[in-house]
């Protein structure tokens, strides 16, 4: 019964945003919804920066977090001895709980003038800076997920392979993460969404200047993500008006691309087992 | 959404109340008892710039007259007339005048906006106390804006690129440095805002970043301003004697980027509204709009 509230409830939401965004597509022209200016107040409405920023975002944000998060769970479920799992894995979870305004303020405060300082940049409040806090952000969430996969894979895959010899490194590497993979999958999946979808952090800390992104070099200038557009513009708009619509439109495009994260990471996680774990197992 | 957004209103609102609640505490000013006369709420939302203003004279008035409840909220002018035009305030605060379309609107939802002067500001351009630039012409800082001038060198200053700082569109200081600094209030200027400037959600965020970035310029409310900031000189053209913005030089009218601050209501306010606004309008009021570091409007 609550499982299929939820889907009612996204429904609900899909249909809301559908509602107030589509009228965009009639009132803003295409070639100006497709721009690369985005000014409201004076009825610039191009999108595309927006979307490459927040594009640029995640992916720095993905560089950082997933090579850390994969890394601390692998560390937490298989080399560290039990006292120190069972002190680590509650930790890396409280940090999960850090609210994300706390997070863009130390952004603000202490992170953006040393990367200004230390990367000979115009600014601290850049794309980088954002990526770094939300890597911050999505560490916790893959932590925990893939953990909990590796967990679960069973004892005797890895008695298997010690015993044919394997180190403990080759063990990791080429039998638990494997078969751990479609678990570690929906863990960075879910720490990308988490990612796209952060608001508060991003707003504070990213500059909110509405540049087009021009490939990774823009990783070290300002940028202004959809979320944050959203959250700063949607205070003062008339309901109806264009604007309004467009800011709708935007929410759109971010259902839409967490959504696609979440289908991919649920086809990976139905994929049929294959056939050497079927023998295995 | 809608739900959410009037939620999030609510919770802003009774904090705040909340916070009244506990300064009345602090205060020992326990004589109002809940039983006593009916309470009359004001509700009071708007402009950042004068957000700070406001709560000073809010406090201070319900402490002169404990059976008004004033709430107090910012989010930008744009934020306060709108709530103006969907009539869920009392008063709107606006550090820009309103435009006609918004006028329009209100009137399709039957809100006749009535506008009151409450204060001056001026807008300090400001930049970090390392920066050898001490003025700049309303001309230089146009282009500076709007992207023609790019380095510091080219003005005089250090070889550093020169990075941008502005508040969100939703706020008034940000139409008014559209329309009078870098349109010079040529109305059918379209010169916009150079793509790279950095849009900053608060004040506090400007400041905080002119403080520690030796390439930045950002402007800000004069009652904004700190010492750890260095505000420059500004003459209209090359030439002019440069003006540095002070209660005296806007009072005056030589600092040329200085503005009028409003309060509108819906038609003419209910009495305890108005008293509210005359209260605001007299010398005690105006005492605070100086404390805070604008300016008072007495003299005109």
């Amino acid at each position: 019964m609550s499982g299929y509230s939820a889907i009612f409830f996204v429904m609900m939401i899909l249909i809301f945003l559908i509602g107030q965004g589509l009228p965009a597509l009639g009132q803003v022209e295409f070639s100006s919804l497709f721009s690369e200016r985005w000014y409201p107040i004076e009825e610039y409405y191009g999108i595309l920066p927006l979307i490459g920023g927040s594009i640029i975002v995640t992916i720095g944000a993905t560089i950082i977090a997933v090579p850390l998060g994969l890394g601390s769970a692998v560390f937490i479920s298989e080399v560290a001895p039990r006292w120190a799992r069972e002190i680590l894995k509650p930790m890396v979870e409280l940090l999960a709980g850090l609210p994300s305004v706390v997070l863009g303020f130390i952004g603000i405060v202490s992170l953006s003038p040393l990367v200004r300082e230390y990367l000979n940049l115009p600014t601290g409040l850049s794309a980088l800076t954002g990526s770094m806090l939300l890597g911050a952000i999505a560490v916790p969430t893959i932590v925990s997920v893939a953990e909990d996969a590796l967990d679960s894979v069973p004892r005797e895959y890895r008695n298997a392979a010690l015993a044919l010899g394997a180190t403990e490194w080759q063990t990791i590497w080429t039998v638990t993460l494997p078969a751990a993979r479609s678990g570690v999958l929906t863990a960075v999946m879910l720490g990308i969404a988490r990612t796209i979808g952060e608001t508060m952090t991003v707003m504070m800390v990213t500059g909110n200047a509405a540049v087009m992104p021009d490939g990774i070099s823009a990783l070290f200038s300002p940028i202004r993500t959809m979320t944050a557009t959203i959250a700063a513009e949607m205070g003062e708009v008339a309901e109806g008006s264009s604007h309004y619509h467009v800011l709708f439109l935007i929410g759109i495009i971010l259902f839409l691309i967490s959504l696609v994260i979440n289908v991919t990471a649920s086809s990976v996680i139905f994929k049929k087992t294959n056939r050497t774990e079927k023998i295995l197992s | 959404m809608m739900r959410v957004k009037k939620s999030i209103t609510l919770a802003i609102i009774f904090s705040v109340f909340l916070s009244g609640c506990i300064l009345n505490f602090s205060n020992n000013s326990g004589s109002d008892s809940p039983s006593s006369t009916q309470n009359l709420y004001i509700e009071n939302k708007g402009s950042d710039t004068i957000v700070n203003m406001a709560l000073a004279w809010a406090e201070t008035y319900q402490e002169l007259y404990p059976e008004i409840r004033i709430s107090v909220t910012g989010g930008g002018s744009g934020t306060g007339i709108a709530a103006l035009i969907n009539d869920t305030v009392d008063i709107a605060n606006a550090s820009r005048q309103i435009k006609q379309k918004e006028i329009e609107n209100a009137a399709e939802n039957d809100v006749i906006p009535v506008e009151f002067i409450i204060a001056r500001d001026a807008i300090a351009i400001i930049v970090n106390q390392d920066n050898p630039v001490n003025q700049l012409s309303i001309q230089q800082i146009s282009d500076i804006f709007s992207g023609k001038i790019t380095n510091w060198s080219q003005i005089g200053g250090d070889d550093r690129p020169i990075v941008k700082l502005s508040r969100e569109t939703n706020s008034g200081t940000h139409v008014y440095f559209l329309e009078e600094v870098i349109r010079q209030g040529d109305k059918e200027d379209a010169t916009l805002f150079s793509q790279d400037t950095l849009l900053l959600p608060s004040s506090e965020g400007i400041i905080t970043e002119v403080r520690d970035n030796p390439n930045a310029i950002g402007y800000d409310g004069l009652g904004y301003i700190t010492d750890e900031v260095k505000v420059i000189a500004v003459a209209v053209t090359q030439g002019d004697d440069y003006i540095i913005p002070s209660v005296a030089s806007v009072n005056n009218n030589l600092y040329p980027i200085a503005r009028n601050l409003y309060m509108y209501t819906n038609g003419e306010p209910a009495a305890h509204v108005r008293e509210y606004l005359d209260w605001i309008l007299s010398q005690d009021g105006q005492q605070i709009v100086q404390e805070l570091g604008f300016v008072p409007i007495l003299d005109n």
